[in-house]
C-alpha cells in the first residue's frame, strides 16, 4: 500500500515536469476475475500451468489499457486453491462471489466445477472452466462455459484414431475412475465400437496408484493392438514403462493430461511411440501460439504445460467479450462472451454453441517422437 | 499359467517393499504400542532425497558413474536422514505421550505425518520427481513370464535385511532388550534395560528400513512426489495387521501376502465374476481378505491368541 | 463420578442468562457474518455439518470406546440416499420427511453391518477394519454405474433438489417480510435445528442406562459381561446410533451442496473427523463441539490473515498459504497433543483419569 501511493507521488511529480503536454491519465478501476484450481496435491502443477496462463493473459490486458465504463480496466486475478476437491470448491466459489468478482475463469477438475458453477451461475456471473465433463454445459446455465473441448468430443476424436489411423481391431482400455478419466474412457469406448473396433479388456486402476503390473498382465493375455488410458501422466508415465517392462508391444494412446513434459520425464525412453490427444490445433501452426510460446517463456522461464494456452484464451474471451460491450459488468458483457468470434493461441475461430461448449471441434493427435510430443494429425471430431 | 506366474512375480516384487515397511510399523506398535502414521511419509522422505540425489549426480551425464554407485550412494545418503527423521519423532513428539492414552499418541502421529508432507512440498515443490532410468531394464524371461533385474534386486535384498534384522532380534543384546520392552516395559526396565535407548532404536531401525524401501519405490516405479508415503503407508500398516501386529514375522508375511493378494485380485476379479466385479475392486478385495482373516483370527495370522481385553 | 449426578440440582439463574445470551448470538449471527460475506455462513454451515459429524463419531470413540476410522462412510450413505431419491438421476423427487427418516434407518442398519464383525476386535484392529469398511463403501460408491448405474460412478449426482419444505425451498434467496435471506442464511437455521436435537439425544443417552453401559465397556469390557450388560447389543447399538447422526449429516450435505461424489467421502475425511473429536475432548459433548468448530473454521480463518499478513509485512506472498496452513494444524495436533492430550474441553472425569496415570506408576 505504501509504495501504491509513493509511486503514484512520483508519477504525478514526472508528468508535471514532462516537457510535452500530457494528457491526463484515464482513472482507473479494478477489475476483478476469479480462479480457482487445485494448487496443492497432487494436481497442483495443473493448477499452477493454468494459473499462469491465465497471469500473462491478464498482464498483457493490461497492458493495452482497455476502456472499460468509461475508465482503464485494471484486471486483477482473485486465485484460490480448491484442492480439487468439489467440498473445498463450493466454499471457495462462494468466497470469490463475495470477493466481488465480475467473472471467473476456473475451475479446473470437473468434480469441483459442477457444484461450483451452482454458485456462480446464482450470482450471475459468467464462467470460463476447464473442465471437460459433459454435465458441467448440460446443467441448463447460461453462465457456463469451456476452455477445451468437451470429453464427448475428444473421446470420439481418439477413438476414430485408434481404428481408422493405427488399424486397431483389439482395443484394451484403462480409466483411473475419476470424473475425467472414466467420462473419456466411456466416450473413446463409444466411438471405438461405433468405428468397427472391439474392446477386449476394460480395466481400473486409480488416480493415486503407481503399480500397474496385475491389470497390464491381465491385459498383455487379451494381446491388444493398441491400449488407451484415461487419466493423469502422474499415472501413465509409469504406466508405460511398466508395459514395456512387461513386454506390451502395443502402443499407448491417452488423453490431454498425458501430453505433457511430465509423461516424457515419467516413462523415460518407454515413452518413444506413446500417442496422446489434445483439444485445438498444434501452438506452432498458429502465429499467435508462437507468440504465446514466446512470451510465456519469457515470463515463467518454463514451457508452457498442457492447459496454459486454453487458460490464456479462456481469460482473452472474456476479456474481449468485456471490451465489446465496453463494460465489465455481467449482465453487458455475458451476451458478448455468448456470440464472440476471434481468433486466439489455440484456434484461429473460437466461438461458443448455445450450451457454452466450443464450436470449432479439431483435436490434435500427437505422438512421442525422439523423446518430443510431435503432432501426427489434426481430426475434426464427429461428436456433435 | 503363465499369467499367474507373472502375477506373482509382481505381487511377491511389491510385497517385499511392503513388508519392508510393515517391518517398521511392527516394530514401533510391538514396543510402544503406537500406530505411527508418519511411517509412509519417512520412506517418502526416503524416495525424495534419494532420487534428488541421483538426479543431481547423474543428471547430465548418465553413464558417467556406474548406476549402482550412484544408488547405493543415495541409499548412504537417505538412510541417515530417514533415521534422524524418526528419532527425532520420536525424542520430541512421542516420548511425552508415553503414558497419555493411545489416541492421543495416534493424533500425534498424524500431524507428524502432516508436517513432513508439507515440509516436503515446501522443499522439493509439489512436481513429481522422475527417477533417472539408468538402471539397466534388462528383463529376464522364463515360462513365459518376464522378470526385471530391479525387481529381482528388490527380492533379494528385502529378503537379505529381513534375515538381518531376524539375527539382531534373536541374537543380539539389543534385540533381546527389544523383545523383553516389548512383552512387559515396566520388568524390563527394573532388570536394566534403558527403556529409552530400546525404543529410539526401534524407530531408528525401523526408519532405516523405511529409507530402503523408498528408494526402492522410487527406483522401481521411477515416481516420487510429496504425496506418495500415504497409501504405501496404509498398505503396509494393513499388511502388518494380517500377519499379526507387534510380530517381525508376521509383518514379512503379511507384506508378501498383500502383494501376491493385490496381484492375483486385480488380475483375476474380472474373471472369477464374470465380469461384474472389476479391477476397479482390487482394493476392496485386499480389505475383503484382511476382514475375513480377523473375523476368523482376531489377532491376525500369526499374532498371539490374546484373551478378551478391554 | 459424573453418573452420580442423577440427583437433579437447580440449575442457576447464570446459567440461564448464559443460554439466552448464547440462543441470542446463534439467532443473528448468520447475518453478522453475512456482512462480511456470504462465504462465512457457508463455512458456518459446514461447521454445523461437521459438529454433527463429530457428535455421532464421539458417541462410537467417545462413549463406547470404539476406534472407528471408517466413519465417514455413514455420512456418504446419506448423502448418497438423499441424491439418489431427490434428483433427476433416478427421477425421483421424494420429500424430505421420507428421505431423512430413512437415511437415518439406512445408516444406522449400516452402522450395524459395519460394527457386526469387529465386535471381537481389540483396538488397533478394530481400527484398521473400520477403515476398511470405510474405504470399501466409498470404492463401491465409485464403481456401481455398471451393470447397474445406481451411484452415476466417480460422476456423482448432480442438481440434487435443496430441503423443501411445502413451498418453502431453502436452496434459494427469497424476500421474507421485507427481508432478503438468502439460502445459506436459511440452511444455517435448519442445520442448527437439528445440530441442537442431536446434542439433546446425545446428551440424554449419555446419562442413560445405555450411556452406562457404553462408559462401563469403554472402561473395562469384562467387567462389563460380568455385570450383566449385554456387550455384543451395546456395541452395535453405538455404532448404529454413531452412523444415524452422521447420515444425517450426510443428507444435508447433498441437499445444501447439490452434488455428490465419491470424493468427498475419502478416508482424509474420516481422519478429519477424528482429530475433531479428540482434539475437543473425547466422550465429553461440549469439548467435542469446540473441537468440530475450531477444526473446520480455522483453515478459513487461517486463510484470511496468513495473506493480508504477509502481504503487509514483505510486500508479497513469500509462503505459499496453503502449504502454511496445513504446516500450523499438524503442528497445532502434536502441541495439543503434547501438551494437553486429553483434549481442549475434556470431561472431569477424563481429566482426572488421565492425570492420574500422567502422575502414577
Amino acid at each position: 500500500m505504501q509504495s501504491r501511493t509513493g509511486f503514484k507521488l512520483l508519477a504525478a511529480t514526472a508528468a508535471t515536469l514532462a516537457a510535452f503536454a500530457v494528457t491526463p491519465a484515464a482513472a482507473e478501476q479494478v477489475v476483478k476475475l476469479g480462479f480457482a484450481a487445485p494448487l496443492t496435491g497432487p494436481q497442483s502443477h495443473y493448477g499452477e500451468d493454468m494459473k499462469n496462463g491465465l497471469t500473462l493473459a491478464l498482464e498483457e490486458a493490461n497492458a493495452q489499457k482497455i476502456q472499460l465504463d468509461g475508465k482503464t480496466a485494471k484486471f486483477e486475478l482473485i486465485s484460490r486453491d480448491d484442492q480439487a476437491d468439489p467440498r473445498t470448491a463450493v466454499q471457495v466459489a462462494q468466497q470469490i462471489v463475495d470477493e466481488g468478482v465480475q467473472g471467473v475463469l476456473g475451475h479446473f477438475n470437473s468434480g469441483t466445477t459442477i457444484p461450483a458453477s451452482s454458485v456462480y451461475h446464482d450470482a450471475g456471473l459468467p464462467q470460463i472452466a476447464m473442465a471437460t465433463s459433459p454435465e458441467y454445459t448440460e446443467q441448463g446455465f447460461n453462465t457456463t462455459f469451456r476452455m477445451m473441448t468437451s470429453d464427448t468430443q475428444q473421446g470420439a476424436a481418439a477413438g476414430e484414431f485408434i481404428v481408422k489411423d493405427l488399424g486397431g481391431k483389439n482395443i484394451a482400455l484403462i480409466d483411473d475412475r475419476t470424473a475425467y478419466g472414466q467420462g473419456l474412457t466411456d466416450q473413446v469406448a463409444k466411438a471405438v465400437e461405433a468405428h468397427g473396433g472391439t474392446i477386449v479388456a476394460r480395466e481400473y486402476t486409480t488416480d493415486k496408484a503407481n503399480d500397474f503390473t496385475a491389470i497390464l498382465t491381465n491385459i498383455k493375455a487379451k494381446n491388444p493392438d493398441v491400449v488407451f488410458f484415461g487419466g493423469l501422466d502422474a499415472q501413465s508415465g509409469p504406466m508405460r514403462r511398466q508395459m514395456v517392462t512387461l513386454g506390451i508391444e502395443a502402443p499407448l494412446v491417452s488423453g490431454e493430461m498425458t501430453r505433457s513434459e511430465t509423461f516424457l520425464k515419467l516413462a523415460g525412453d518407454a515413452a518413444e511411440g506413446t500417442y496422446a490427444s489434445l483439444a485445438g490445433v498444434p501452438l506452432q501452426q498458429m502465429a499467435a501460439g508462437t507468440k504465446f510460446e514466446e512470451a510465456y517463456k519469457a515470463r515463467f522461464n518454463t514451457n508452457p504445460g498442457v492447459y496454459a494456452p486454453y487458460a490464456y484464451d479462456g481469460a482473452w474471451n472474456m476479456v474481449m467479450a468485456m471490451k465489446e460491450a465496453g463494460s465489465s459488468k455481467p449482465e453487458a458483457y455475458l451476451p458478448k462472451l455468448a456470440s464472440l468470434q476471434r481468433s486466439g493461441a489455440t484456434s484461429e475461430s473460437i466461438a461458443y454453441d448455445e450450451k457454452g461448449d466450443l464450436k470449432e471441434i479439431s483435436v490434435t493427435i500427437y505422438q512421442v517422437k525422439g523423446g518430443k510430443w510431435e503432432m501426427v494429425k489434426t481430426m475434426v471430431s464427429q461428436a456433435n | 499359467m503363465e499369467i499367474l506366474l507373472q502375477q506373482l512375480i509382481n505381487g511377491v516384487t511389491v510385497g517385499s517393499v511392503y513388508a519392508l515397511v510393515a517391518l517398521g510399523y511392527t516394530m514401533v506398535y510391538g514396543i510402544i504400542g503406537l500406530i505411527n502414521f508418519a511411517h509412509g511419509d519417512v520412506v517418502m522422505i526416503g524416495a525424495m532425497v534419494a532420487t534428488t540425489l541421483v538426479v543431481t549426480f547423474v543428471g547430465g551425464n548418465p553413464g558417467a558413474v556406474s548406476a549402482w554407485v550412484v544408488v547405493i550412494g543415495a541409499l548412504l545418503v537417505a538412510m541417515p536422514v530417514c533415521m534422524a527423521l524418526g528419532w527425532t519423532a520420536e525424542r520430541f513428539a512421542y516420548r511425552p505421550l508415553r503414558r497419555a492414552p493411545r489416541l492421543a499418541a495416534l493424533i500425534t502421529a498424524i500431524g507428524i505425518s502432516i508436517i513432513i508432507q508439507n515440509v516436503a512440498m515446501m522443499v522439493w515443490g509439489r512436481n513429481y520427481l522422475s527417477f533417472p532410468h539408468i538402471i539397466e531394464p534388462v528383463v529376464y524371461q522364463f515360462s513365459g513370464a518376464r522378470i526385471s533385474v530391479l525387481q529381482i534386486i528388490i527380492i533379494v535384498a528385502a529378503a537379505a535385511i529381513m534375515g538381518a534384522l531376524m539375527l539382531i532380534v534373536h541374537r543380539t543384546r539389543l534385540g533381546t532388550a527389544m523383545r523383553a520392552t516389548s512383552q512387559n516395559r515396566e520388568v524390563a526396565g527394573l532388570m536394566g534395560v534403558n527403556i529409552n535407548t530400546v525404543i529410539s532404536a526401534a524407530f531408528v531401525i525401523g526408519s532405516l528400513l523405511a529409507a530402503v524401501a523408498g528408494v526402492m519405490v522410487a527406483a522401481y516405479y521411477g515416481v516420487a512426489q510429496y504425496t506418495m508415503g500415504f497409501i504405501l503407508g496404509l498398505k503396509a500398516f494393513t499388511a502388518a495387521v494380517l500377519g499379526g501386529i507387534g510380530n517381525l514375522p508376521g509383518a514379512m508375511l503379511g507384506g508378501l501376502l498383500l502383494g501376491v493378494i493385490e496381484s492375483l485380485g486385480a488380475g483375476y476379479i474380472g474373471d472369477l465374476t464374470n465380469g461384474f466385479f472389476g479391477s476397479h475392486y482390487q482394493d476392496v478385495f485386499s480389505f475383503i481378505v484382511l476382514i475375513l482373516v480377523l473375523v476368523f483370527r482376531p489377532s491376525g495370522l500369526l499374532g498371539e491368541r490374546v484373551g478378551d481385553r478391554a | 463420578m459424573s453418573t452420580l449426578a442423577s440427583v437433579r440440582t437447580p440449575v442457576p439463574p447464570r446459567v440461564w442468562l448464559g443460554i439466552v445470551l448464547v440462543g441470542a448470538v446463534l439467532a443473528i449471527l448468520p447475518f453478522l457474518l453475512g456482512m462480511v460475506g456470504q462465504s462465512w455462513i457457508r463455512t458456518l454451515n459446514f461447521a454445523l455439518i461437521y459438529v454433527m459429524l463429530a457428535l455421532g463419531l464421539n458417541v462410537v470413540v467417545g462413549f463406547a470406546g470404539l476406534l472407528d476410522l471408517g466413519y465417514i462412510a455413514f455420512y456418504g450413505v446419506g448423502a448418497y440416499v438423499w441424491a439418489m431419491l431427490a434428483s433427476p438421476h433416478f427421477g425421483l423427487h421424494l420429500p424430505f420427511w421420507v428421505i431423512l427418516p430413512l437415511g437415518f434407518v439406512l445408516a444406522a442398519i449400516a452402522g450395524a453391518l459395519l460394527g457386526a464383525p469387529c465386535l471381537k476386535l481389540r483396538g488397533d484392529y478394530l481400527a484398521i477394519v473400520t477403515l476398511g469398511f470405510g474405504e470399501i463403501v466409498r470404492i463401491f460408491l465409485n464403481n456401481l454405474d455398471a451393470p447397474v448405474n445406481i451411484t452415476n460412478g466417480p460422476q456423482g449426482i448432480n442438481r440434487i433438489d435443496t430441503f423443501r419444505v411445502g413451498e418453502f425451498a431453502f436452496g434459494r434467496t427469497q424476500e421474507l417480510f421485507g427481508f432478503r435471506i438468502t439460502g445459506p442464511e436459511k440452511y444455517y437455521y435448519l442445520l442448527l435445528f437439528l445440530t441442537i436435537v442431536i446434542v439433546v439425544i446425545c446428551a440424554r443417552l449419555q446419562h442413560s442406562r445405555i450411556g452406562r453401559a457404553w462408559e462401563a465397556i469403554r472402561e473395562d469390557e469384562i467387567a462389563a459381561k460380568a455385570m450383566g450388560i449385554n456387550t455384543r447389543n451395546i456395541k452395535l447399538l453405538a455404532f448404529a446410533m454413531g452412523a444415524s447422526f452422521g447420515g444425517i449429516a450426510g443428507c444435508m450435505f447433498a441437499s445444501m451442496q447439490g452434488f455428490v461424489s465419491p470424493e468427498s467421502f475419502s478416508l482424509t475425511e474420516s481422519i478429519a473427523v477424528l482429530c475433531m473429536v479428540v482434539l475437543g475432548g473425547m466422550g465429553n459433548i461440549p469439548g467435542v463441539i469446540l473441537g468440530a468448530l475450531l477444526l473446520s473454521v480455522f483453515p478459513e480463518l487461517l486463510r484470511a490473515v496468513v495473506v493480508p499478513l504477509q502481504q503487509t509485512l514483505f510486500g508479497d506472498v513469500i509462503l505459499d498459504p496453503e502449504g502454511i496452513r496445513m504446516l500450523l494444524f499438524g503442528f497445532a495436533l502434536v502441541l495439543v497433543m503434547i501438551f494437553r492430550p486429553e483434549g481442549l474441553w475434556p470431561s472431569a472425569l477424563r481429566r482426572r483419569e488421565l492425570r492420574a496415570a500422567k502422575e502414577g506408576a
